[in-house]
């Protein structure tokens, strides 16, 4: 038993560790186009805003993989596999048997057919995706002035984040009529596009781009349908991604948007193939999120080395999040429901001029979709909800706002009932206090004394304090 | 006995310590007759406070049920009687034998306990080996925090509870506590927390319940249970995004910190949300409170411990002090925060199943060859490593396993996971002798019984949370008829015909410890009662009388060959029993602050029975609506392994998905009925803090 991993990514590497730490027998070989070794993609978005070296997000060292007996052939690419002999063939003229397949190649990043993209991006115009393509970004950045984004999905805010961080202007031009529109209802749209604003973002919205225009050798900005033209020295272009299905169409498997597999992740075509992560396509879906991809890597890491062979994928639930500093957005589940599905219950909090927007659409009890934009402190909570379909808590406001569930608070002595207990750490109620204050103790160590109250932790001495206190105001109120 | 008193003796007045928690609260006993307890400012832990599990110990030497003879059934099923010390000791020494003869040595085990002085657990561990000659010994410590124990050896090389003195603590900067509810169960403790807080320092707690000590904290994390690591990995990937590494302490004081920043970088901060439900704004908030100032400290306790993957949690909150460069430094570190009176010295000196006194491991040719000179043996006599607490328990009368066990100092039936099992393997025995001062539920199901002193009726020492070693001092003799268990052991040791001394005088005992210690990574060799007593307490390791003591290890180098602290990379797996269909709400166990660990001693106190009566199940109003359950309704909580019944408490302060019990009541209402014993791979430590359970309302509201 052999496999052959196609694709040393996100997914690729999970599963490649995840069966390592099943199986330290089972030959592994693992194939990467890229010549350095895995990192984690989510932290791009840190590399371009300056909080991570390009270096210093990797997912495995060097080392492991000779430690770990995993035949890693970094920088070479599969460029045929044949099925029947159950071989596949590599850029660098070898050929590697399998017993399992698994196609791990994740997707490319989508460049649209607009002149000045014929035959390759002029210099300064990057389709954002990896590493590569990020540190090109800084490359170009670095001197730039003026930058426009093409594309106000997720990865294209982050880029314009990163970018305006370093200083940039920045302009991001989006299809759609309003920003993340796959995440976010218009209302948060309305609102992240003004936290952008702030951030010396501007957003065009309900625009296409119609041409990349070229100065000499380098991108000198973009022309818009409508006609006009924003000048820039950095363009990037975050319009979305593609599955890479190349080689899976070449072999003849079945192919939708991405390679269609089963709860096994087995290639409904050939059972020696299985395919995760974003090359793939599960019950009609394709996930483009790194959690599902390593779902899916831990199901069938389980799977290959015999460590559950009950295990299955069963459908991911995707919750995104903004990785921009100063914008805290995260977004789960069905966004876009209004007032008028009597079915869904839905809650809403915003405060457009500080940037916060909060929805929760609630079905049966259960979440089933939310946006949390600028105070993200609730996320915990939605997340885990959302994730276990679990009830949601009756009280609602504990989902938009932390700390409301049971807050404390201070009793004064005077509404305090006497079985209270003060001290917790020696069981003393008021009663006891004021019993111990009516045998004639008058200041808090003698009460302390009598009582224990407050030789614990010693934490309930100010409220001992306040009592004794009012035991005492209210002695010297001449009775009738 | 009183008579021997002269007649002018005023009232005698003892300082000693609690007979409770690691905190051991300096107390002072006084009075001939009934004895009063008042509280010590002079010593640095309690410094004149107590809880009331303190204030009322002395009624622990009055308890009604108190047994003060042995007692002995005539066969299984007969009722427990009073006999004689020589009929008692000599049918165990008899049954012994007689076991040993026809299976060997290992047919005899032995468990001890983290409450028993340092000279009683080294008294034991030198029984088993060359009296018993057994391999098959452990102790309840391994419940308690053996998770910690292994993180630290591997970590720093060595395995002392807090990394200074505890008044250090009030001068930090921030402290970040990891599954630990000091407020409820060592109160006096956080009188150092308080200090800390009035001078600008922040605390930050991690649990999963609100706790009197989370309701304290400036920072409340609420993760799920079961998922301290994937937070603290999540912590350290944002120590590393933001820049609050110390480059220069990581470059000269550690090893292996590339292969940590390479694991965490896959613990970014709305991964870790996820699996935790910790929002990552209060992730940040944390982290930056944590590297704001030069003292800070990491703190774990039981609730970061007492899982399958416990030393790994403890692990990944070490590589984060590493990384910010605390441990080795004067005024910040990692500690853990030791649970049982003397959870730090009964784990050095040898009732551990792989551990010879001086924290030396028993398959090192040197430490047993030093050892047994001690002992007067030869290093070959000396058995192997045994099994491990539960597993020991649970080879109990099994064709492999121990068919008689002599137990010290704990009380399995309620303490040990999955209770039911352990209870069952212990009526499996062919001999079961326990040594206790009350009928404890583990001492009801005994063969033979033995009557032991108690606390403050013996002389011993103790070594507190800090590694401090302290004087417990004897206030008044035991009733007639009772001996301590040093007597027991001597008398034993005599029966089987042991070699060895064997000294029924604490002093001599522990002097006898000192040379064996002497060497090894908990040296106690410079350490005389009469320095405890000068110098308020002695830090080890002490390596001799001219040596000041070690308050503060680490300082200079670590413990480790090469001197440096050690990065190990660690990975989430979740709990050992995750939630499903059947079992759909999680477990957590726990203390509340009027009892103490199985309950045996604090049950019998009258204000604490009446502070805590009886079992309950914490429950979130919501859950609890969902189930048809109301406050105060008897519920029945049944898990894979069985089911127990308590009283519902409804309350907020637990999150929607989980529920708690203490673990300090027999019967019914036993949370580890419940428990599972999924061991942890190095420290075999079970997982008390995570299962799956279902609840239903009993319909009763009595």
């Amino acid at each position: 038993m052999s496999i052959v991993i196609i694709g040393n990514g996100m997914a690729g590497s999970r599963l490649v560790t995840e069966i390592r730490a099943r199986d330290r027998q089972v030959p592994v070989t693992v194939f990467g186009a890229e010549r350095q070794q895995p990192y984690n993609r989510i932290l791009l978005s840190n590399v371009l805003a300056g909080t991570a070296a390009p270096d210093q997000i990797s997912l495995v060292d060097p080392a492991w993989y000779g430690r770990n007996d995993v035949d890693a052939r970094l920088g070479v690419e599969v460029v045929s596999v044949d099925r029947a002999a159950r071989v596949v063939h590599a850029s660098d003229g070898t050929a590697v048997p399998y017993d399992t397949l698994v196609l791990a190649t994740g997707s490319t990043a989508f460049v649209p057919p607009i002149p000045g993209t014929e035959g390759g991006l002029p210099a300064g115009a990057v389709a954002f995706r990896t590493l590569e393509d990020c540190r090109e970004i800084l490359a170009a950045a670095d001197g730039a002035r003026r930058a426009v984004v093409v594309g106000g999905g997720l990865l294209g805010i982050e880029a314009a984040r990163g970018l305006a961080g370093r200083g940039l202007e920045v302009t991001v031009v989006h299809l759609a009529g309003h920003l993340m529109e796959r995440q976010l209802d218009p209302g948060a749209g309305r609102v992240l596009a003004r936290t952008l604003g702030r951030l010396g973002i501007r957003a065009r919205l309900d625009v296409t781009v119609s041409a990349l225009h070229v100065g000499g050798e380098r991108v000198a900005g973009v022309g818009l349908a409508t006609g006009e033209r924003l000048d820039a020295d950095v363009v990037v272009l975050a319009c979305g991604v593609r599955p890479e299905t190349t080689l899976a169409r070449a072999a003849g498997l079945e192919v939708d948007r991405g390679v269609i597999v089963d709860g096994t992740l087995r290639s409904v075509t050939d059972p020696a193939v299985r395919a995760i992560g974003e090359c793939s396509q599960h019950d009609g879906t394709v996930y483009g999120l790194v959690a599902p991809a390593w779902e899916q890597a831990t199901v069938l890491a389980d799977l290959l080395t015999g460590a559950d062979d009950r295990a299955r994928f069963t459908g991911a639930r995707q919750i995104t999040r903004l990785k921009a500093a100063s914008v805290d957005l995260v977004a789960m589940g069905e966004t876009h429901h209004g007032d008028d599905d009597p079915e869904v219950e839905v809650l809403s909090f915003t405060d457009p001029s500080r940037g916060t927007y909060k929805k929760v659409a609630i079905r049966d009890d259960r979440v089933i979709g939310a946006i949390l934009l600028g105070e993200t402190s609730t996320a915990g909570t939605l997340t885990q909800l959302y994730d276990r379909s679990a009830p949601a808590p009756s009280d609602r406001l504990s989902l938009f706002f932390p700390g409301m569930e049971g807050a404390a608070t201070a009793d004064s002595p005077l509404r305090m009932p006497d079985a209270a207990t003060v001290c917790h750490c020696n069981n003393v109620s008021k009663g006891q206090i004021r019993a111990c204050w009516e045998k004639g103790a008058r200041t808090a160590d003698e009460v302390a004394e009598g009582t224990r109250a407050s030789t614990g932790c010693g934490g309930c001495r100010d409220a001992l304090e306040g009592i004794v206190a009012w035991l005492g105001e209210q002695d010297a109120v001449p009775a009738g | 006995m009183t008579a021997t008193l002269p007649p002018t003796a005023t009232p005698r007045s003892t300082a000693t310590h609690c007979p409770y928690c690691a905190l051991q609260c300096g107390m002072r006993l006084d009075g001939a007759g009934p004895l009063t307890v008042t509280p010590r400012d002079d010593v640095p832990a309690n410094r004149g406070g107590l809880c009331q599990k303190g204030w009322t110990a002395a009624e622990l030497l009055t308890v009604p049920d108190r047994i003060t003879t042995p007692l002995m059934r005539a066969r299984r099923g007969a009722p427990l009687e009073p006999c004689t010390w020589d009929e008692a000791l000599d049918r165990i020494a008899a049954r012994a034998r007689r076991l040993r003869a026809a299976h060997g040595p290992d047919a005899v085990a032995v468990f001890g306990g983290g409450g028993l002085t340092n000279e009683k657990a080294y008294q034991l561990g030198k029984f088993a080996r060359i009296a018993l000659r057994t391999s098959q010994i452990d102790y309840n410590g391994r419940f308690c925090m053996s998770s910690a124990a292994a993180a630290s050896n591997r970590a720093f090389g060595m395995d002392r509870g807090l990394p200074g003195p505890i008044t250090d603590l009030g001068r930090a900067d921030a402290i970040l506590l990891v599954g630990g509810n000091v407020a409820e169960t060592m109160p006096p403790f956080v009188r150092h927390l308080t200090d800390m807080r009035e001078r600008g320092g922040a605390l930050v707690v991690v649990d999963p319940r609100r706790t009197a000590t989370a309701r304290q904290a400036d920072l409340h994390l609420q993760p799920a249970p079961g998922t301290d690591l994937a937070l603290a990995n999540g912590l350290l990937h944002l120590a590393v995004m933001e820049g609050l590494l110390d480059e220069d302490y990581i470059a000269e004081r550690t090893t292996g910190f590339a292969a940590v920043r390479t694991a965490v970088n896959a613990y970014w901060p709305d991964r870790v949300e996820r699996i935790t439900g910790v929002p990552v704004p209060q992730m940040r908030e944390a982290v930056r409170l944590l590297a704001r100032g030069e003292r800070s400290y990491i703190l774990t306790a039981r609730g970061a411990e007492q899982h399958a993957r416990g030393v790994d949690t403890v692990t990944a909150l070490i590589n984060l002090a590493l990384a910010l460069g605390l441990p080795g430094r004067e005024g910040s570190g990692y500690g853990c925060l030791t649970g049982q009176g003397n959870g730090q010295g009964g784990r050095e000196h040898g009732q551990k199943a792989d551990q010879l006194p001086g924290y030396r491991r028993i398959d090192d040719p040197a430490a047993r060859a030093h050892v047994a000179g001690v002992w007067g043996v030869d290093p070959g006599d000396l058995p192997g490593p045994g099994r491990s607490a539960y597993e020991l328990l649970m080879a109990l009368g099994t064709a492999e396993g121990p068919k008689a066990l002599l137990l010290f100092g704990s009380n399995p039936v309620v303490s040990a996971p999955r209770a039911l099992a352990v209870t069952e393997r212990l009526d499996s025995l062919d001999l079961l002798v326990v040594a206790d001062f009350v009928l404890s539920e583990t001492a009801a199901r005994a063969d033979v019984v033995l009557p032991t002193a108690q606390w403050a009726e013996e002389s011993g020492t103790m070594t507190n949370l800090e590694g401090r070693v302290l004087r417990r001092r004897r206030a008044l003799p035991p009733p007639p008829g009772v001996r301590t268990d040093l007597e027991i052991l001597a008398a034993l040791a005599d029966r089987l015909d042991a070699p060895g001394k064997w000294s029924t005088e604490p002093a001599e005992v522990f002097d006898e410890l000192r040379a064996a210690s002497a060497g090894g990574l908990a040296d106690y060799s410079g350490i005389t009662y009469e320095r405890v007593e000068n110098e308020g307490g002695v830090f080890w390791p002490c390596p001799g009388e001219d040596h000041p003591g070690t308050p503060r290890p680490f300082l200079d180098r670590f413990a480790t060959p090469d001197g440096r602290a050690r990065f190990v990379p660690v990975e989430h797996h979740g709990p050992a029993e995750p939630t499903d269909a059947d079992y759909p709400v999680t477990l957590t166990t726990g203390r509340v602050l009027a009892q103490y660990q199985s309950g045996a001693q604090t049950r019998r106190v009258a204000a604490l029975t009446e502070a805590a009566p009886e079992p309950f199940v914490e429950i979130h109003p919501d859950l609890a609506e969902r189930l048809g359950i109301a406050h105060g309704d008897e519920v029945r909580v049944t898990s894979r392994r069985g089911a127990a019944t308590a009283r519902a408490r409804l309350t907020t302060a637990i999150r929607h998905d989980t529920v708690f019990m203490p673990f300090h009541w027999a019967g019914e209402g036993r949370a580890n009925l419940l428990t599972n014993p999924a061991l942890d791979p190095t420290s075999r430590m079970p997982e008390f803090k995570v299962c799956a359970v279902r609840l239903e309302p009993l319909g009763v509201n009595a």
